[in-house]
């Protein structure tokens, strides 16, 4: 028998690498990359996105600020990805259903929820749930918004809806889970406009992205489902808005689903429980990425353009700052959730023992 | 009114609610041309169309994370695991999310699925083809769990299941599917979830069952109504919540009783009863808890699947020990 190899594994894992250059509009150095997508933005545009990524870091500083005071439940910090978060989430329509992971509070406010709802869901209120946005809650099982995607995609295309699409979000580690391909597989199956987001940060928790996959980019994952995908430079608002926008034209047009991995970085603790990043990553790992920082580089083209100053900036901040005060208060006016209340929410009809532990319950809180 | 099967009730039912509803859809492995690998869905594709009732990608995950998310866009899925063993595939799709829905959102949102899928032994499947997993579920609050033991009351229950706006786990009994013929109304009617059924009225011992082993029960009535024993059998139909009134009822007047299921011992649907019973009618008894179940083992090989699955002999001999207290 010839010894000689039939295939050639090496070369065939070795192709794998051969992937198109992260999407980027501007670079690190706050260059414009790409003119042609550059120029499709109006000032107004760019003044706006900027407006938008203030916004979310003073959310995340304020937010952490409550969270030490002890006045927060489960938080995600988002420092950092406010390209990402901001410049997909803009791309989307109100009536686009969102199925956002605990890291995606930013896009949920952005898609109709209000801050003091945010607070209340991570206090642990009902009513943080009972925003008026097209979405689910923030999902807590990684995985399991990208199996729901689907059908909400389903549902959208089956309701005929035609400008319309299910969005949602997970991370790196996401990307490990068995439900994240099922999600992706029967949107592509199913050919229904599901857009799959992966905000690879780098981490899941303390995990490096390399120790998720063995594959070179997580948008590759999307290639088995027979989807199109893409890397976006996460820490760029810009490419991340266009590339989101492109995959949404595309699905409205009548098209399957898109995958898009944006490439960012999470510069704090995974949450506000309070984790510490010192214990797996190093200041010498962690320095090129705050150096990519989407603020400074979009900060610095509207500086050029003479559309920005940091007083304007300062004062954006204490104002989005006082309304998140302002939010925190309502959230503070809220009454606790009854235990009477839980119970009758868990069927539409109570059983009976339901119904005697909603008695029980009723009498104790009328005390 | 015609003699059925309990796969043709079944058939029957998902025709109806089809008709019915238009917000309704059939989806699973192998549900459309195919329909169904017991047939159960047998030409309904072909009546309503691909976009009602369709095949899936092979993922149990997948399925119910597509009834989750149809759900939420204003559609009643009706997916199919196709053995229930495979259900594990599914869990956080059914426990973490289905039935956490309504709760979650104050009925904002809900999930009014209904989970379809065979369960049960004696049919000397391969592994993982017959189970008896019920209990898995049964500590999920949010999700009923139905289980019906006759072809009658699987086409009433299923119509009731899928009506209904939160989440059901609908088990069919796999080894009834083909060996029992009811005489099964034309048209709709329905059967109540969360409701147990006297099947037959006794005054001596009360037997409590569900699914298959509630044929045994009757089995065992109609043994010792010849020797002039009066035995009550409760059909259990909705094993979550479970009908404690119904049950309490009977013992009053029995003052005895036996639980039987097909299912292995530990932390069952029969544990469930037996300790209601010690918080809610214990003073009515005059003799202990009999309780009748498979063994703690693995769910055995097919070879010996038959001497496991407890019937009508250990459900008579613990009636005669429980009567003979």
């Amino acid at each position: 028998m010839a010894n000689e190899p039939i295939v050639d594994f090496e070369a065939i894992k070795n192709d794998l690498t051969n992937v198109p250059k992260p999407i980027q509009i501007l670079n690190e150095n706050a260059e414009v990359v790409d003119k042609a997508a550059f120029d499709s933005f109006s000032d107004d545009d760019l003044v706006e996105f900027m407006k938008k990524m203030v916004w979310e870091r003073a959310l995340h500083e304020q937010t952490m600020n409550f969270s030490r005071q002890g006045r927060m439940g489960f938080y995600a910090p988002t420092e950092g990805e406010e390209a990402s978060e901001m410049g997909t989430v803009l791309a989307m329509k109100d009536q686009d259903y969102l199925l956002p992971a605990y890291r995606d509070v930013p896009q949920l406010i952005q898609h109709g929820a209000t801050v003091t709802e945010a607070y209340l869901w991570s206090r642990g209120h009902v009513i943080g749930n009972k925003f008026k946005a097209r979405s689910m809650m923030p999902q807590i099982i990684i995985g399991a918004a990208y199996n729901e995607a689907a059908g909400v995609a389903m549902g959208i295309k089956k309701n005929k809806e035609e400008d319309a699409i299910a969005f949602t979000y997970t991370g790196d580690g996401g990307t490990s889970q068995g439900d994240s391909y099922e999600g992706m597989n029967f949107a592509g199956a199913f050919q229904v406009p599901a857009l799959f987001i992966v905000q690879n940060n780098g981490f899941a928790i303390s995990t490096p992205r390399k120790k998720q996959t063995a594959a070179p980019t997580l948008a590759q994952k999307a290639v088995a489902a027979g989807i199109p995908s893409v890397q976006v430079d996460g820490m760029d608002i810009l490419a991340c808005y266009r590339v989101a926008k492109a995959a949404r034209d595309y699905m409205v047009a009548g098209n399957g689903p898109v995958m898009i991995e944006t490439l960012t970085y999470r510069y704090g603790a995974h949450s506000s429980a309070g984790d510490d990043p010192k214990r797996y990553r190093t200041k010498e790992e962690t320095q090129p990425w705050f150096d990519k920082d989407p603020l400074i580089r979009l900060r610095k083209v509207l500086e050029d353009k003479g559309l920005w100053s940091e007083e304007q900036e300062d004062k954006l901040v204490d104002e989005y700052k006082a309304s998140f005060k302002e939010a925190i208060k309502e959230a503070d006016a809220v009454p606790a959730d009854k235990v009477s209340d839980m119970l009758k929410r868990t069927f539409e009809i109570p059983t009976p023992e339901m119904k005697q532990e909603i008695e029980k319950f009723e009498a104790k809180e009328s005390k | 009114m015609a003699k059925k099967t309990y796969i043709q009730a079944i058939t029957d039912a998902l025709d109806i609610v089809l008709e019915d509803d238009p917000k309704t859809l059939i989806f699973g492995e192998d549900v459309g041309k195919n329909g169904g690998v017991f047939r159960t869905t047998q030409g309904l594709q072909d009546k309503y169309g691909e976009d009602r009732v369709f095949d899936t990608p092979l993922a149990e995950s997948g399925i119910l994370g597509l009834a989750t998310g149809l759900g939420l866009t204003g559609w009643r899925p009706i997916p199919e695991i196709q053995f229930m063993g495979f259900s594990f595939e599914a869990i956080d799709q059914i426990v973490g999310q289905e039935a956490r829905m309504r709760f979650r959102f104050d009925g904002q949102k809900t999930s009014p699925v209904t989970i379809r899928t065979p369960y049960g032994g004696g049919t000397h499947t391969a592994e993982m083809h017959a189970d008896n997993l019920e209990s898995y579920f049964t500590g999920t609050p949010g999700l009923r769990v139905v289980m019906p033991s006759n072809p009658y009351d699987a086409k009433g229950l299923l119509i009731s299941s899928v009506e209904n706006n939160d989440p059901v786990l609908f088990m069919e009994n796999l080894k009834l599917y083909r060996s029992m013929k009811d005489d099964i109304p034309d048209g709709k009617y329905t059967v109540p979830l969360d409701k147990a059924n006297v099947v037959r009225e006794g005054n001596d011992i009360t037997i409590v069952a569900y699914g298959a082993e509630v044929n045994e029960a009757k089995k065992v009535a109609d043994k010792l109504a010849d020797k002039n024993i009066s035995v009550e059998v409760i059909d259990l139909r909705t094993v979550s919540p479970i009908d404690t009134e119904t049950i309490f009822k009977s013992i009053e007047k029995t003052h005895k009783v036996v639980i039987v299921q097909e299912a292995q011992k530990m932390a069952g649907v029969g544990a469930q009863v037996a300790s209601a019973i010690a918080e809610g009618a214990v003073l009515s008894l005059d003799a202990p808890v009999g309780r009748v179940a498979a063994p703690n083992s693995v769910y055995p090989f097919a070879q010996s699947e038959d001497y496991w699955i407890p019937g009508a002999d250990e459900i008579e001999e613990k009636v005669n020990e429980i009567l003979n207290y």
